[in-house]
């Protein structure tokens, strides 16, 4: 009901990105709301991380505009994306291995409050950025890990590490690329609660995430875009996705396809 | 904390005991440890490794030779200031292109920019003296000039607490400044400039901060060192003495902030001992610096810590 009072902040027009002669994204359009939970889905190879790369401006498309709260971000650069509001996590886990818990988030609050270019206060007498490190640290249920090496936390923490430190820049959009990849399944459900409750207090207005695990998929998002080939196959609430055979089994393969609609797949996702 | 204190403040009573010429030595470390303190400051905690640092070294004590034969300006501190800010322009001018490049690129733009200056200080002889270089004065210290003591007094005596004073008063703002925010996004940038990009940090932009820290740093060893050798030719600006901050730090561990200074002062000491018992001391170092690289990657520090956590641990 409210689906048309809610401001676009995110709006991708047509856009196309060639490598050489390969298409990678042909014409995709679309617009994220605020407080929206959008799941990209596709095949390997459909396109999703390269949206994501045009989306973070990291990659300039080749055709089209990306705007972000009205503003033309074709092409910035993440660097500063960030400051405008976009951060993302990645695909494959990306930390500073020498860094702690603590240290890694630190980073982040030094960047989202423009204290980097102080070099004339030590860092460790700096309880501001202290204090909301350890709050960081405490919503991603990191606390008993705070003076703990990156590079020594077992995957899922590394994961959630990662993704930490995009939310403690406190964006109002966050791109998830398969925040749950290389997760053993029983975490990546705790994965996602974690950062969806995260996000709720932190103010998120909303989160883009590219991820395979159907379950995950039809569980958390408010609406899924399909890509195949570059190109949007299908946009619309999870719901209408469930109905639509023909469209998930063209995306996710007849593995899936065969879980989703022979009832597996729900079961999970309501457990 | 307090042997180290108590290792700060022997180097400064050691002229008092008599140790003339360790004395002597010292006081290049003084120079070089605030060198290498800058070098570290690129390959330690930005990653960046310059092979071109003997150019800032070069700028510092041909500055004080210049000021103090062509503007016969003889105050330390004037010749110190204007060093930092002829090198931090250097720096910024040199570092706003090399910063451009990261790896073994910017390692060899460094050392293309090593060795154009050396073809500077050769060619135009009539502003550096060429090969022959320029003599250096004795400087003013705190407006004194103290002529009419004997050199080696003065230089064991009153320059050697003042160098000593510099290297320390260097060494607790380098301290200050990689402990500091600006620091720790340093570090950030040196394990993944890729994941600090996307926190919002405009890596090319700090790495030219931490260029020009880093050269004036160098340049103002080089003036330091300038006095000592009494004279200032062209073989301070060659690239082999840019390996020579490289073999500082690696000797003595440039993951440890102190490691380069332990590492500058063994070198000194060592070179010193070596050269004076054999003809092919650059045999040994050479051979020294192979084994450090295998078998102590991280220096003596490096080693030093990994004995004790060994000992920690138990294993």
């Amino acid at each position: 009901m409210c689906e048309e009072e809610r401001a676009v902040i995110l709006n991708a027009s047509d856009v196309c990105k060639y490598y050489g002669d390969f298409c990678a994204l042909e014409g995709v359009s679309f617009s994220i709301k605020e407080n929206e939970f959008v799941s990209i889905i596709g095949p390997n190879g459909a396109g999703k991380t390269t949206l994501i790369n045009v989306l973070t401006g990291l990659f300039k498309p080749s055709r089209g505009k990306v705007f972000f709260k009205d503003r033309d971000i074709t092409g910035i650069g993440p660097e500063k994306l960030s400051k405008l509001g976009l951060a993302r996590s990645f695909q494959l886990v990306n930390i500073f291995p020498e860094f702690t818990v603590m240290e890694f988030i630190k980073v982040a609050i030094i960047s989202r409050q423009g204290k980097g270019t102080q070099f004339y206060h030590l860092l460790a007498h700096d309880k501001e950025i202290e204090r909301q490190a350890q709050e960081v640290a405490n919503l991603f249920g990191l606390q008993g890990k705070r003076n703990v090496l990156a590079k020594n936390l077992p995957q899922g923490d590394k994961k959630l590490l990662d993704i930490a430190s995009a939310f403690a820049l406190q964006p109002e959009v966050i791109l998830l690329d398969e925040p749950t990849s290389g997760v053993s399944t029983s975490d990546k459900n705790k994965i996602m609660e974690t950062l969806v409750s995260a996000s709720k207090k932190i103010g998120i207005k909303s989160i883009i995430q590219v991820e395979h695990d159907m379950d995950i998929v039809f569980s958390f998002s408010d609406r899924i875009i399909a890509l195949h080939q570059g190109k949007i196959l299908a946009d619309g609430t999870p719901q209408e996705f469930e109905k639509n055979e023909e469209v998930v089994c063209t995306v996710m393969g007849q593995k899936e396809c065969f879980k989703i609609f022979s009832g597996l797949g729900k079961d999970e996702g309501s457990s | 904390m307090l042997s180290f204190m108590a290792i700060v403040l022997f180097i400064l009573v050691l002229p008092r005991f008599g140790f003339q010429y360790a004395s002597y030595l010292m006081l290049t470390f003084f120079g070089y440890g605030v060198a290498v303190l800058g070098w570290n400051l690129l390959f330690g905690y930005t990653g960046l490794l310059s092979f071109g640092h003997a150019l800032f070294f070069a700028v510092g004590a041909y500055t004080l030779a210049f000021l103090m034969n062509k503007f016969s300006i003889f105050h330390m501190e004037a010749i110190l200031l204007i060093t930092v800010i002829i090198s931090g322009a250097l720096a910024a001018l040199v570092g706003a292109i090399c910063i451009r490049y990261t790896r073994v690129y910017f390692g060899m733009l460094t050392l293309a920019f090593n060795m154009l200056f050396y073809s500077f200080l050769l060619k135009f002889y009539y502003i550096t003296g060429g090969d022959e270089g320029m003599n250096v004065s004795r400087p003013y210290l705190l407006g004194i000039d103290f002529l009419g003591i004997p050199k080696m007094q003065f230089l064991t005596g009153t320059y050697y607490y003042y160098a000593w004073a510099v290297l320390v008063i260097a060494t607790l703002i380098m301290y200050g400044i990689v402990s500091s925010p600006f620091g720790h996004c340093l570090k950030a940038i040196r394990d993944n400039p890729e994941k600090a990009t996307y926190l919002g940090i405009d890596i090319k932009r700090y790495r030219w901060y931490a260029f020009i820290i880093s050269g004036i740093y160098t340049a103002v060893g080089g003036v330091l060192v300038a006095p000592v050798v009494g004279l200032v030719d062209p073989s301070m600006a060659y690239w082999t003495h840019s390996g020579t901050f490289v073999f500082m730090a690696l000797l003595g561990g440039f993951v440890n902030f102190l490691g380069p200074l332990l590492g500058a002062v063994l070198y000194i000491f060592l070179q010193d001992t070596i050269m004076s018992l054999l003809y092919y001391w650059r045999f040994v170092f050479g051979a020294m610096l192979a084994f450090i690289v295998i078998a102590a990657p991280g220096g003596i520090t490096g080693f030093i810590g990994s004995l004790m956590n060994k000992e920690e641990t138990g294993v």
